[in-house]
């Protein structure tokens, strides 16, 4: 999966579950300050994440993933992984 | 009170709903939701106009607190959009059953597609307090956030309650009501094998009739109503529209039965006389009556006797109506949106006739307004609510 398609399939989602308008969905962005996305979305988004990527994301790795950035190369890794 | 909120199975706001009572609309009618065939009663009252939010905002609430949210953002700006010290704002909103579509819908997620698939908002969704909640966070009440849950009378024990925050100085503006949001599978089965539903299928709208000889249970509606109440002199600084006021509230308790009513009408008649004295008021001021009435066949004659062990020589005198023969039976949010309509009846002077009241029962001795809507002099205006577990709750409001 390129960083490319990630992000965007990441912005699609966050879209989804929270409103968040797509081209603000950029790699330095924090899910919590910059996009205001709560702990509980946070969670809607993981889970979704999983699904469309085809990826595990255990929960205690969640608490490292601060910024857009962050999930994209974590989600890369795992598909790699897996 | 200076603000009013509502959607029901009549209209999505006060004024439709007010419309569709004067014009002796019925919001009943037969459901057509894929189990429907699963249950034995298959007629409600749901909401007339879907709550209007945003997709986003939508999902991460229960109905309950959809409905809630819709009538409190009527009933702020109704108020005005009053501007309130934070710390003296209180939301005080029941629930007689809480999420439960929330409940539901996501435990047949957690059997269906696993626990990993359960929405991480399920508790603040079904969560009893969670339309207070829901309220108190879209309009930054810091005073407390209140959930009084007492079954069909928890909108108006949140306005009772309401009442006492404000008359003991403990807050300056409540936004109280009630919202329900139950017509679903379970519920419905529930209800009816208690012997409580109306079973009339052959036209919906006969189904409800409270008071008449012919009734034979409530009809399950969906809704929500919001009052805002102000102290006076919070209200008269800022110029705002007053349109009467809660004079007094009543809360008892029958410790009779879980469900049923007590015959005799003395616990609900104690709720009435609380009504009455913390509200400086006789019998012979109350011109009208909003009855909590919801056409099962113990209950209406129950309450007939507590207006008359409560009122004396004065019930006979006093026009009667009993509007879930038109919007259903809304439990936790019924006693809030008869609030509204018991308020906007004395404003208008004018009360909504009781709709399907061909015969009234031989055993209710009342002055209830049928056929045409009655028109009322000025005085003082009661609205009843009773709940399973022997709730009695009265709200005594003045012009």
């Amino acid at each position: 999966m390129s960083q490319t398609d990630v992000l965007a399939g990441l912005a699609e989602i966050l879209e989804e579950v929270a409103g968040v308008d797509p081209s603000d969905v950029t790699p330095e962005k924090t899910f919590i300050d910059d996009l205001d996305v709560d702990s509980l979305s946070m969670v809607e988004v993981v889970v979704a994440a999983e699904e469309k990527f085809g990826v595990k994301i255990p929960d205690d790795d969640v608490k490292t993933l601060k910024t857009v950035g962050d999930a994209v190369s974590y989600i890369q890794r795992a598909g790699v992984a897996a | 009170m200076t603000g009013l909120g509502a959607t029901t199975p009549l209209g999505g706001d006060v004024a439709s709903t007010w419309e569709g009572l004067l014009a002796g609309r019925s919001g009943v009618r037969l459901l057509t939701e894929d189990w429907i065939d699963t249950v034995p009663v298959r007629i409600a009252a749901p909401l007339a106009v879907e709550p209007p939010l945003g997709r986003v905002e939508a999902r991460k609430l229960d109905r309950t607190q959809q409905m809630a949210l819709v009538a409190a953002r009527e009933a702020w700006a109704d108020a005005g959009s009053p501007e309130v010290d934070p710390l003296r704002l209180v939301a005080s909103v029941g629930s007689g059953i809480g999420g439960v579509l929330t409940l539901l819908s996501q435990h047949d997620v957690l059997r269906e597609q696993g626990a990993r698939k359960v929405t991480p908002h399920v508790v603040p969704m079904l969560m009893p307090n969670g339309p207070a909640a829901t309220v108190g966070l879209a309009f930054g009440a810091k005073g407390g956030v209140r959930a009084p849950v007492s079954a069909c009378a928890s909108g108006t024990e949140a306005i009772a309650l309401a009442y006492d925050l404000i008359k003991y100085g403990r807050a300056d503006v409540v936004i109280s009501g009630g919202t329900e949001a139950a017509i679903a599978p379970l519920p419905i089965a529930g209800f009816a094998q208690m012997q409580a539903l109306s079973k009339r299928e052959d036209d919906p709208t006969l189904a409800s009739r409270p008071f008449d000889k012919a009734r034979d249970g409530f009809v399950l509606g969906e809704g929500a109503g919001i009052l805002v109440l102000e102290a006076e002199e919070h209200a008269l600084a800022r110029g705002a529209r007053i349109y009467g006021y809660l004079a007094g509230a009543g809360i008892s308790s029958d410790a009779y039965h879980v469900a049923a009513p007590e015959p005799t009408g003395a616990g609900a008649a104690r709720a009435i006389q609380e009504a009455l004295e913390t509200g400086d008021l006789t019998p012979a001021d109350v011109v009208h009556v909003n009855a909590h009435a919801t056409s099962t066949p113990a209950g209406d004659v129950a309450e007939s006797r507590a207006l008359h062990m409560a009122l004396g020589s004065a019930a006979a005198g006093t026009a009667v109506t009993a509007t879930k023969s038109m919007t259903g039976h809304l439990l936790g949010a019924a006693g809030a949106v008869e609030a509204v309509i018991t308020v906007l009846a004395m404003r208008d002077r004018i009360v909504p006739a009781t709709r399907n009241l061909d015969a009234l029962d031989d055993e209710v001795e009342l002055d209830v307004a049928r056929i045409d809507n009655r028109t009322i002099k000025s005085g003082a205006a009661l609205s009843n609510s009773f709940g399973f577990g022997g709730h009695d709750v009265c709200l005594a409001f003045t012009p």
